[in-house]
């Protein structure tokens, strides 16, 4: 039985107003039963700090990925993550977290291949609630048991491989959602950091530069639907409902808060996310790159694969 | 390599503290040191030219190894709301700061691997402080050799 939709009608004009809450509607149902909210951060301890009172965390490093080959846990794995938190199949979950809620976006995108059906983002994340003066809390809950089914993750619908990427090439929209200095490579890591580490700068051909903040107001929400509608549709990036799209970034964490904004807020209802992204695609080797602030062509040798 | 030198005393017993606890409980102990991360000293606070900008992906840090004669300091600091990247600033701040240049340069650079967090915090986290210690150390040579 899920959660009622958040009435808000800045809300309403989006394609799936029920994937969105406001602050305000939070902190009232809180105590709705079936309601179950979950804070993802990219800081590990912020939870601790505090949270949204009820909240429980999952961790996008320590809980969602496998320890050793890259990929995300298993149906039996995702079933018992889920049961410890005291969440269930039909349980509507909240998620939100810091970064205007990249890793919240992330863990719904993850949420989604397993296919849980009420999967929602507080609109303005963590820094929001924060901003507002609501209430946190550092009681962690004790939830009992959920109960959870073993599904099977579906990595067809909305995740995509660098295989279904680069057959992708030429056939429709690719939008890379990262800096620019990182899109025409000039950038290719930040000094002193020794992050993912990929060894070739640029973007995958074709990609058209969005960087995910275009998405959101001042404020961490997001643009109400006219404005995402002007920069990626008509006037914009020009993509149409029917379209076929591919949304990726560094390790595909920000690309899930563009993926959640084409798919739930526009309603384009085929759009993937390239989860191994520009950490995969720039270390691959004999994959086409392009540099430079150009979306560049996808290279004639794919085309002719493609028809022949 | 040779055998590298045993850690330094505070960076040793920083270790220590950490691996007596079961996984979970790093956690905690990462925390406590976050909120035991000192302030700048004025001197640092108003200068610019010590924020090195990290742009996307991290939390923004602002970190200083400065010698002072024959004795290092480590200054840190970093938002409240990036509790890991204040943890992994202050065990450098309490490890660091009093060890002569020498020392600082020969704390091995996988320390943030040896203090059992790899799993309750993972690796790629852990390269935050790495990123830090490789800085400091570079700061403590470019003093050395001004």
């Amino acid at each position: 039985m899920p959660a009622p939709t958040d009435p808000t009608p800045r809300l309403a004009e989006y394609a799936h107003p029920e994937r969105l809450v406001t602050t305000s509607w939070l902190a009232e149902n809180l105590d709705t039963p079936g309601l179950v909210v979950v804070e993802s951060d990219e800081d590990v301890l912020l939870y601790e700090t505090g949270h949204i009172p009820g909240a429980v965390k999952i961790d996008w490093h320590t809980d969602l990925l496998q320890p050793v080959e890259r990929d995300y846990l298993d149906g039996a794995g995702f079933a018992d993550l889920l049961a410890s938190r005291g969440i269930s199949r039909d349980t509507t979950i909240v998620l939100y977290g810091d970064k205007n809620n990249w890793w919240a976006a992330y863990t719904a995108w993850v949420f989604t291949l397993f296919g849980h059906e009420d999967v929602r983002l507080l609109d303005g994340g963590r820094n929001l609630w924060v901003a507002e003066g609501r209430e946190l809390t550092t009681d962690v809950p004790s939830p009992a048991r959920g109960d959870y089914p073993v599904v099977e993750r579906d990595d067809r619908t909305f995740r995509a491989f660098k295989e279904d990427v680069l057959a992708h090439l030429g056939n429709g929209p690719l939008v890379d959602i990262r800096s620019p200095q990182e899109f025409s490579g000039e950038r290719l890591h930040i000094p002193d950091y020794p992050e993912e580490g990929v060894l070739r700068g640029g973007h995958i051909p074709s990609a058209r530069n969005v960087p995910w903040a275009t998405a959101v107001a001042e404020d961490g929400t997001y643009k109400p639907r006219a404005e995402l509608e002007a920069i990626y549709q008509e006037g914009g990036l020009g993509l149409t409902a029917g379209d076929s799209v591919i949304t990726y970034c560094r390790i595909g964490e920000r690309s899930s808060h563009t993926w959640f904004a084409l798919r739930y807020l526009l309603g384009i209802d085929d759009v993937r996310n390239y989860d191994g992204s520009w950490t995969e695609w720039g270390n691959a080797v004999r994959v086409p790159i392009v540099a430079g602030a150009e979306p560049g062509e996808a290279p004639a040798s794919v085309k002719q694969q493609q028809a022949a | 390599m040779t055998d590298a030198a045993p850690l330094p005393e505070p960076l040793a017993e920083i270790r220590e503290e950490f691996l007596a606890l079961p996984e979970r409980e790093r956690l905690q102990l990462l925390l406590e040191f976050s909120r035991e991360l000192p302030g700048l000293p004025p001197r640092y606070e108003s200068a610019p030219g010590l924020l090195e900008a990290v742009e996307e992906c991290q939390s923004p840090v602002r970190a200083f190894a400065e010698v002072d004669g024959d004795v290092v300091h480590f200054y840190a600091t970093a938002p409240q709301e990036a509790p890991t990247t204040r943890g992994f600033a202050s065990i450098l701040a309490q490890g660091l700061s009093g060890l002569s240049p020498q020392q600082v340069l020969d704390v091995p650079d996988d320390f943030p691997l040896m203090i059992g967090l790899t799993r309750a915090v993972s690796p790629l986290r852990l390269n935050g402080m790495a990123g830090m210690l490789t800085r400091a150390k570079r700061q403590v040579r470019e003093q050395l050799a001004a």
